[in-house]
């Protein structure tokens, strides 16, 4: 690992303290064929903030924390981490492990047939001196996670344990254990509480405010405004592409947001009618 | 650890269990059946000199169906690699460079095939039919449809090395076992093997945890035709003899071993183990039913016996609740139950 942090650290080294946001976007375009995802989007995440991310289907929510976590590459723009600039050209999901950004991404993003134990390690496997995963260590960690992170005691469910036994919530919890584990400086949560139980919603907005507590920074993107209301210090509504409208904490209620969103969606019936 | 999970299902678990279990009845089957055949050694170092060309296509296969791929591209690869050699060894006298080039040969089938599917985007059944007919037509061209007779070629240390014999002990099955090893372990212990199983299991899932899915599947289909050419090297020299259609009955067997040997269909759980145990169950069914008295015709409805009891049998062990339904919309008790999309 340390050999392979070292080759990537010129352009944001984890390590480095005198910077102010943990990610920041400029102009940032994303196309796919001759559909606009993304359009001239600023965006940015301070040390240690909560940025809730809101707006309808197709407002470009997704794509946007798909290029923050290294999956796609912006069709323009620029990127910063940590106030340095990335060389989109270089950036990956690697990449983004390694400046320790972690993203949880909606619905699933483990392998359902796969154990536990691969699924927290995959992409950044524990392996000896010649190349072989150390299973061992890698269930052992699992293992400790499992009971002492997640809780999972006694629940029949171990290192061993494959996804597709999982609930959704307990699916959920893997994948945000996995970003807790390795550190994140910022974890992306695109709609952890899509079908969730109501306890299991509970869980999250309190891992929510523990990385807050934390000193980390999260971007979170979620439908239910009252969750998201209640833990973000920043609200950033998004709409067709674009960045719409920006709140601090306290600066809206809950129920101006929820007027403001439907406002957004007549205003598009009042173009299209 | 061994505590949490009952002992019945950790037996369950070992990998290829229950097929290595029906290898080995029906070794038995054969001693009881044909004992003046089956409890002798000669007909078990017959079929270690025999299973190896399959039993290498079978498992570097596995990789291949384990990342939800196929590969139909390898009998042209047996052809391809088998000529080289060939011509090598009969025209120029230069087993050795035939021998690298040959691997060469399936590695650039592989490479193409690769690039067909990870970078152009051809599906995987489409674009290896393709080039199985390219490069199948190709050695036809190429050997101008003879064959070569290699009677001569068990002087060359080459021969002696890959398919001589250790008293009766043919070397090749030494080789076999030892390439099922290593893929075993690129499988299960190299991030290679299990970054396929990823991709095996949801292709947007490894993307989204780092896989860098094209250059594995590159990689993978290269492994795959290297494989091939390497079980076309033990094929070719153990007949002692290239053919230009010598690829062609191994399709469909070595497909038969593989899913015989439990590996999933859909992709994302493969087991090498069960895929070597399938591959000389293959191998025995036709000599084991000759020697038993039945006609030879038999063969291949017997495999297809197997097969699908080997299929079943995986589908129960290890989905109980898919296994459950299946059976029971076999069996017409109850109508399964229909998720219907909200």
């Amino acid at each position: 690992m340390a050999a392979r942090t070292t080759r990537h650290a010129t352009p944001a080294d984890p390590s480095a303290q005198d910077w102010r946001h943990i990610v920041r976007l400029a102009k940032v375009d994303m196309t796919f064929g001759r559909v606009q995802a993304l359009s001239q989007v600023d965006f940015e995440v301070g040390r240690n903030e909560i940025v809730g991310l809101i707006g309808d289907n197709g407002a470009g929510k997704s794509t946007l924390i798909r290029i923050v976590s290294g999956v796609l590459r912006p069709t323009a723009g620029r990127i910063w981490v940590r106030d340095r600039p990335l060389d989109l050209d270089d950036y990956s999901v690697r990449m983004a492990h390694e400046l320790r950004i972690e993203t949880v991404h909606q619905g699933n993003s483990l392998g359902e047939k796969q154990p536990l134990w691969r699924n927290l390690f995959v992409g950044r496997q524990i392996t000896g001196r010649f190349g072989f995963i150390d299973v061992k260590k890698e269930r052992e960690v699992a293992d400790h996670l499992l009971r002492q992170a997640i809780g999972f005691r006694g629940h029949g469910i171990s290192a061993d344990s494959t996804v597709r036994d999982l609930s959704g919530g307990e699916r959920q919890g893997i994948a945000i254990a996995r970003a807790m584990y390795f550190q994140a400086d910022l974890i992306v949560l695109d709609e952890p509480t899509t079908a969730l139980a109501v306890r299991e919603v509970r869980k999250v907005l309190n891992f929510v405010e523990g990385v807050k507590a934390g000193g980390r920074a999260c971007i979170y993107i979620e439908h239910n405004l009252a969750h998201v209301h209640e833990v973000a210090d920043r609200l950033v509504l998004m709409d067709r592409g674009k960045m719409a409208a920006e709140f601090a904490k306290g600066d809206v209620s809950l129920a101006e947001l929820t007027n403001q969103m439907i406002a957004l969606q007549e205003g598009h019936g009042r173009v299209r009618g | 650890m061994s505590a949490v999970e009952p002992a019945r299902k950790r037996v369950l678990q070992v990998e290829g269990l229950p097929i290595v279990a029906v290898l080995l009845i029906l070794v038995v089957v054969f001693m009881i059946a044909a004992p003046e055949v089956f409890l002798g050694y000669r007909i078990y170092m017959s079929f270690l000199a025999t299973v190896p060309p399959l039993l290498v296509l079978a498992a570097a296969l596995t990789l291949v169906i384990a990342a939800g791929e196929i590969d139909l591209s390898f009998p042209s690869v047996i052809a391809l690699s088998g000529w080289v050699l060939g011509y090598f060894i009969h025209d120029l006298g230069s087993p050795w460079i035939g021998f690298v080039l040959a691997l060469a040969s399936g590695a650039l089938v592989g490479y193409v095939n690769g690039i067909l599917i990870a970078r152009v985007g051809i599906p995987s059944i489409i674009a290896t039919l393709a080039t199985q007919f390219l490069w199948g037509g190709l050695t036809t061209v190429l050997s101008q449809g003879l064959s070569y007779s290699l009677g001569d070629v068990d002087q060359l240390l080459l021969w002696r090395l890959l398919v001589g014999r250790i008293g009766p002990f043919p070397v090749q099955a030494l080789w076999a076992l030892a390439v099922a090893a290593a893929l075993w372990l690129v499988l299960n212990r190299r991030r290679f093997g299990e970054h396929l199983l990823f991709i095996g299991d949801n292709a947007r899932v490894a993307e989204v945890v780092g896989v860098n899915v094209r250059r594995e599947k590159i990689r993978m289909f290269v492994l795959m035709g290297v494989m091939a050419a390497f079980a076309s090297v033990l094929l070719t020299l153990e007949n002692k003899n290239f053919f230009n259609t010598q690829g062609g009955g191994y399709l469909l067997e070595v497909m038969a071993a593989v899913f015989i040997g439990g590996t999933s269909v859909f992709g994302g759980k493969a087991s090498v183990v069960g895929t070597v145990a399938g591959s000389f169950i293959i191998g025995m069914v036709e000599a084991g039913l000759v020697a038993t008295g039945l006609q030879g015709f038999w063969v291949r409805a017997v495999v297809g016996i197997v097969f699908l009891a080997a299929v079943v049998g995986h589908l129960v062990i290890e989905e109980p609740e898919r296994g459950r339904a299946s059976l029971r919309l076999l069996f017409g008790k109850f109508a399964p139950e229909r998720k219907t999309p909200p």
